[in-house]
């Protein structure tokens, strides 16, 4: 079985700041690592190697440095690292995206048949989520996303079964393979790699691709290739008005006390909500 | 002359072939017979694009046909939709990509929308990602904004980027349709008129189930599950880090009991174990809008406030006067969430039980 998990190098978004003049990202210092929801999708990949076998390949789309998130990647048991890098993939938007990285499994497959991809779920700078649909649209590869657990896989019968989370439940589909699953946060724990892949991982000669490898058509890459344009970059306008600040009487020159301070609270969301006050009260007094 | 590269911004003109898309449409999610609520809170964002471009709103239901599909088309034209696009077939009962998007390809396809919007749940997000590939058009998503261009009528579609901290405005200039996903509860919900009515298009694909790979085994409901319904609640008090250990989480849901509310978290809290993801608000977790949002030792993390701060009321209280969430906030309570806490559960209590014996 071949698996490619598709990873994203992204600026820890946890640590960003605006420049609170030039109203620019500062990523000056911002460490670099493997976009969080594609860890959820490498151990799974990784879980289903440990226990039926499997060769996995990770992907990634990226500047040159992104060779430090393949890399790390290897020391926790990936077997191979695939870098596909362009200045001709600069400016892609999800549909270009899709369109390239669809290009290298491609090429991947025709060393060793693609019976898997996994992707992240979404990505913490872009969040857009699509980017795995459309792999699997353009692959024409059965669609898993937002899956909570792989419940079965047949590599014999080429069927497997999983969890999927929708708004109202959990959906258990059935399927063949190939597909493309992306796995919800939270459903397992990233291993610790092991010191023979960390030793390995670093020794690893890359592979490294361009547009010519794959033989991606320029035109379908980057700015030319993505239909949306970025019009607009702005920073979120703080609300014109501040929080009106509760305050109580207190009987000397003490802070007033909590009870004093909370009253207040009460009687300022009721003054500004009389409808909410309404339903509130009506309901108690129905007794609910 | 520069070389025709790509078209940038307002002062792009649509070319003349892709003017026969005409309409916004509104993919209605539907699933088991109920509709998220999502799907009304666009046609009523639709109705007011659509009156500024001066086209029709149309609803797009899929499912298999039922009764309660025919009341769902129903209930489409009373939240403002013109049009409803009835598309039946067995197979469309569950939701399962590969049938939904061959079906919404050839629907756009045939009556061309110049805009298709879905809601940002996993359905929305899962077929949108899948639609906008064959129809090789682009698709914003995670909306929360939504305008129309006048100059070229093109989708001006907003969205937070970098995790909440920078806003960014896309736009599909040169393809057709325009497609965007709106998180739930960003849009406000429109007011039911039930004398509207309008005209059904019905459609039938004729879907063979033999074609399609995917098998749905079983579904599991989420109330078999206890899990917390916080996308729904009017009242939520919410925690974050400022109440120190997982013990005090207790004054929270006391809170929440009395005023018949949901209790809410910060990521650090669900990182940290206190308490399952299904509680968490924010950009990783849900999306609030509940009338009365109550802060409770949260600093006001862009993370956390891009998930709240549509909340009719915001009611904070924190330590610290300079923390953030004074800056979004309505109401402001500079004191120990710990000690304020209990003194709110009384006083509502007791404000609230007065009037019972009153009444």
């Amino acid at each position: 079985m071949h698996i490619v998990v598709c990873i994203k190098q992204v600026p820890d978004s946890a640590q960003i700041r605006i420049h609170p003049v030039t109203n620019t990202i500062m990523r000056q210092g911002v460490p670099a690592i493997i976009n969080p929801f594609d860890l959820f999708s490498l151990e799974e990949a990784l879980r289903i190697k440990d226990k039926v076998g499997a060769r996995v390949t990770v992907l990634t789309m990226g500047p040159p440095m992104a060779e430090t998130s393949l890399r790390k990647a290897l020391s926790l048991g990936a077997d191979d690292a695939v870098l596909l890098t362009d200045r001709k993939f600069a400016g892609s938007d999800t549909l270009a995206t899709s369109y390239a990285l669809t290009s290298a499994i491609k090429k991947l497959s025709e060393e060793e048949q693609v019976d898997l991809v996994f992707c992240g779920k979404q990505t913490v700078d872009g969040d857009t989520a699509q980017v795995g649909p459309g792999i699997a649209t353009r692959l024409g590869f059965q669609q898993l996303t937002y899956i909570t657990k792989i419940e079965s896989i047949d590599q014999g019968a080429r069927e497997i079964v999983v969890h999927r989370r929708s708004e109202g439940g959990v959906q258990v589909l059935k399927t063949a393979l190939p597909c493309m699953i992306t796995m919800l946060e939270g459903t397992n724990t990233i291993r610790f790699g092991k010191m023979d892949d960390m030793f390995r991982a670093a020794r690893y000669g890359l592979k490294t691709w361009n547009k010519d490898t794959t033989g991606a058509e320029e035109t379908k890459v980057g700015l030319k290739g993505s239909p949306t344009v970025v019009s607009k970059v702005f920073v979120p306008k703080p609300r014109a008005q501040k929080a009106t600040m509760v305050e109580a009487e207190a009987p000397t020159a003490e802070a007033p006390s909590a009870e004093a301070m909370a009253a207040a609270a009460v009687e300022a969301i009721f003054g500004a909500q009389p409808k909410l006050a309404d339903e509130l009260l009506a309901r108690a007094a129905a007794g609910l | 002359m520069s070389e025709p590269s790509k078209p940038q911004g307002r002062k792009f003109q649509l070319p003349e072939h892709l003017k026969e898309y005409k309409g916004i449409w509104v993919i209605v999610e539907q699933e088991r017979g109920s509709v998220h609520s999502v799907s009304w809170e666009l046609v009523g964002e639709a109705r007011k694009l659509a009156d500024k471009l001066g086209v029709e709103v149309g609803a797009v239901v899929l499912g298999a046909d039922s009764p309660e599909l025919n009341a769902i088309c129903g209930d489409a034209f009373t939240y403002g939709a013109d049009v409803v696009y009835k598309v039946t077939d067995p197979v469309l009962a569950d939701y399962r990509t590969d049938p939904y998007t061959r079906v919404m390809t050839d629907v756009v396809n045939t009556y061309k929308p110049e805009i298709v919007l879905l809601g940002a749940t996993t359905l929305g997000r899962d077929l949108a990602g899948a639609i906008a590939t064959t129809l090789a058009t682009g698709l914003t998503a995670d909306c929360t904004e939504l305008d129309i261009y006048m100059d070229n009528r093109s989708l001006a579609a907003t969205r937070p980027t970098f995790g909440g901290t920078l806003l960014c405005t896309i736009q599909t200039l040169a393809y057709r349709p325009q497609m965007a996903t709106v998180r739930p509860r960003v849009m406000s919900m429109p007011d039911r008129d039930d004398s509207r009515t309008g005209r059904v298009v019905e459609v039938f694909p004729a879907l063979r189930e033999d074609d399609v790979i995917t098998k749905v085994l079983s579904f599991i409901a989420d109330r078999e599950q206890n899990e917390a319904q916080l996308a729904f609640a009017d009242i939520i008090v919410a925690a974050g880090k400022g109440l120190g250990k997982p013990e005090n989480l207790k004054l929270v849901f006391d809170l929440a009991k009395v005023l018949g509310g949901e209790v809410g978290v910060t990521r650090p809290l669900v990182q940290a174990g206190w308490t399952g993801f299904d509680r968490q608000v924010g950009q990783t977790g849900k999306t609030v809008r509940p009338k009365l949002y109550i802060a409770a030792g949260i600093s006001g993390a862009i993370q956390h406030r891009v998930g709240m701060e549509k909340s009719d009321l915001i009611l904070a209280i924190n330590t610290d006067p300079n923390a953030p969430i004074f800056d979004f906030a309505h109401l402001g309570l500079v004191g120990d969430a710990l000690t304020i806490l209990p003194a709110l559960t009384d006083a509502f209590g007791k404000r609230l039980s007065v009037n019972r014996l009153a009444g």
